[in-house]
């Protein structure tokens, strides 16, 4: 069966590790660690143990059965990353990380974050294990998610405010890696997504599968087959492919990803490079990417601060390229949609991450049928945007 | 023979090493930076290295992070730089090496990159987040436009990537003096002279430093263990200060470069 990525870090022509050479030792360093580390049954025994007791895992797969009647169409299943300790997918791959970083003998944490969500969760795992800890955040992320900010801080994990380019996650990871290159011997790199060099869209890839695979075992269980549609949205790409990558071999089951197409494709203030970009390399890795023509970064845009990123994994960039998923735009104002109507169906407030691909199901639930079956992933909750919401529906809190 | 080669055959007979300024092209317009250039040849550089503008350089500072962010301002695209290094063989035969984060080559092609490269006058190319492991495309391509390639070597790299990296490098190595980004520094990392150590077990390519070297004293420092001496920052930070006034910043760079200069061949 054909490995990805292959032996150099490569889906493909995508991925790769386009990084400064001070930082290549590192990489190799930390791919030959984790290669020796995901195979102990120790460590597994481990993480496993942390995401049961400490994550809450496994999650429920929960049949939703009013959004399914609204919708009038396929049958739909919520998996509740919302509903893991911090709110979100990302804590899935924070422990796995930490876990890592211990193993390494590293003592300091660097993070870069969006939403904010990732800030959180490894602020959550530094403070258990007693790390030192920086996240940096774009200051324009730190104006629209305060409320995640004060919980970092909480945890005892600085914030580093990032004012260079575009004040938001592209930049924050941009930090991230000028730290990471200057102090690369004592610290490590916590990556959020399946982003950045390999061996980074691996690992984040790996610790996050267990949200597909439980998914998997969970409809079967339900529902006695596999499901015909995966849905999740995309910014880099870690929920998404961790609930597609257990079904990747599945071909009958149509992986769908759900990008952020901001006020719209055509107005080109957007967060879709799969939809609307072109191959580039960006943060380590070729992908797909928002550019110029001469090569030059275009800043994304997207409601939702965990989608507004230019670039996306390479993993997805394969995907895209081979057919095997497929990628569908949804805008800041149809998510915002999509929130409401999760919340009013439901009575589950979605993060606005997870709402592109709860509007998505809109025009594919009632496009498949009453006989199909979809298992959408509810990566986050959505306590943290509820000021976004009331500004966009111009009501103040 | 490629104009890099020539200079370091050249330096080595007068037992004397390269000063080598680094500048972003178009900061803080492309008019100034043919002005500067040629500033700083008379101040007695004998390689430019030009840098290409990113919108994210993640191996810079703050200092060459401003410096790019003013060169965008005028949208100053790769297509624009080979244009001005084209106009400026016109005036000078100072061998130039173009600076680029690895997106804005692999925008145009390497092959075409190569290409244009040369029939601008170009003689070697670097790009700082382009590791051995992924230049193949490059190195195929770059010899057939007698191009140089010039990888960094890092305090990081063990001795069997230094070799590697020696192997793949022409014209010569550039050694990054320390752990961290580009920008002004106190001191001289102490870690320069033990990897140039290393690094002449496998080479006997040149060998510059550049990361952090910022005055006179270091540059002279460096000059005792290496072949060049690379300083970028501290030269964008003397552009700074006079920025509107353009006939203040090319007296004050000169000023500042010639003392470099007198450190390196000091």
């Amino acid at each position: 069966m054909q490995q990805l990525p292959d032996a150099s870090g490569h889906f493909g022509q995508f991925g790769g590790r386009y990084v400064p050479e001070t930082l290549m030792p590192a990489l190799l360093e930390l791919e030959e660690a984790y290669v020796t580390l995901k195979d102990n049954p120790d460590f597994q025994t481990e993480f496993q143990s942390y995401l049961r007791e400490y994550v809450g895992r496994p999650n429920p797969l929960y049949y939703a059965e009013r959004l399914t009647q609204t919708l009038g169409g396929a049958k739909i299943y919520l998996k509740r990353e919302d509903l893991n300790h911090t709110g979100a997918h990302k804590i899935n791959s924070a422990i796995g990380q930490i876990l890592l970083a211990r193993w390494m003998g590293k003592k300091r944490i660097i993070a870069e974050t969006g939403a904010g969500q990732h800030g959180v969760a490894t602020a959550t795992v530094a403070a258990k294990f007693d790390m030192e800890c920086e996240v940096y955040m774009g200051e324009e992320d730190i104006e629209r998610q305060a409320l995640n900010v004060f919980r970092m801080q909480l945890m005892g994990t600085k914030v580093v405010p990032v004012n260079s380019g575009s004040r938001t996650l592209k930049d924050a990871i941009n930090a991230c890696f000028r730290d990471w290159v200057t102090n690369v011997r004592t610290t490590y790199l916590l990556l959020g997504s399946v982003v950045g060099a390999h061996p980074y869209p691996m690992i984040v890839r790996d610790f996050q599968a267990i949200i597909g695979q439980e998914a998997k075992a969970q409809i079967l269980e339900q529902e006695g087959k596999l499901p015909d549609c995966v849905v999740a949205c995309v910014g880099g790409g870690s929920n998404s492919l961790g609930m597609f990558y257990p079904f990747y071999h599945d071909e009958s089951v149509r992986l769908i990803g759900v990008e952020a197409a901001g006020e719209s494709i055509r107005s080109g203030r957007h967060a879709a490079p799969l939809t609307a970009g072109s191959v580039g390399v960006f943060h380590g890795a070729k992908c797909y990417l928002l550019q110029e023509d001469d090569g030059q970064i275009t800043p994304a845009h997207s409601i939702s601060a965990g989608l507004d990123y230019p670039g996306v994994g390479p993993e997805h960039s394969y995907y895209r390229e081979t057919g095997r998923a497929e990628y569908y735009p949804i805008t800041d104002k149809e998510a915002v949609e999509g929130f409401q109507l999760l919340s009013e169906t439901e009575g589950i407030i979605p993060a606005l991450e997870s709402a592109h691909a709860i509007a998505y199901l809109r025009e594919l639930a009632p496009q498949l049928g009453k006989d199909k079956v979809i298992a959408v992933c509810l990566s986050g909750r959505g306590d943290k945007d509820v000021y976004t919401i009331a500004k966009e529906l111009g009501i103040t809190l | 023979m490629n104009r890099i080669d020539k200079k370091f055959q050249e330096l080595r007979r007068e037992n004397t090493r390269a000063f080598m300024p680094y500048l972003c092209a178009g900061d803080p317009t492309p008019q100034l930076t043919t002005k500067l250039l040629l500033t700083l040849e008379e101040a007695g550089a004998d390689l430019i290295e030009l840098g290409v503008p990113f919108s994210d350089p993640i191996a810079d500072g703050p200092t060459i992070q401003r410096a790019s962010e003013r060169a965008l301002k005028h949208r100053t695209s790769l297509h624009q730089i080979l244009d001005l290094v084209r106009e400026l063989r016109q005036l000078t035969d100072i061998p130039i090496a173009l600076m680029s984060y690895y997106n804005p080559i692999f925008r145009m092609g390497e092959g075409a990159f190569c290409e244009a490269a040369r029939d601008a006058g170009v003689d070697g190319v670097i790009v700082p987040d382009l590791p051995v492991e992924e230049a193949q495309p490059l190195l195929e391509v770059a010899p057939m436009y007698n191009l140089a390639t010039i990888f960094l070597v890092a305090p990081t790299s063990p001795p069997e990537r230094m070799k590697n990296i020696a192997a793949s490098s022409t014209g010569f190595i550039y050694c990054v003096s320390l752990t961290g980004v580009t920008g002004v520094r106190n001191t001289l990392s102490d870690e320069v002279a033990p990897m140039i150590a290393e690094l002449r077990k496998h080479t006997d390519k040149p060998i510059s430093v550049g990361f952090g070297v910022s005055t006179p004293e270091q540059a002279k420092q460096v000059a005792e263990v290496a072949d060049g001496v690379i300083v970028g920052s501290a030269i964008i930070n003397v552009v700074e200060e006079h920025i509107n006034d353009e006939a203040k910043l090319l007296t004050a760079v000169k000023q500042f470069a010639s003392e470099l200069a007198a450190g390196v061949k000091a």
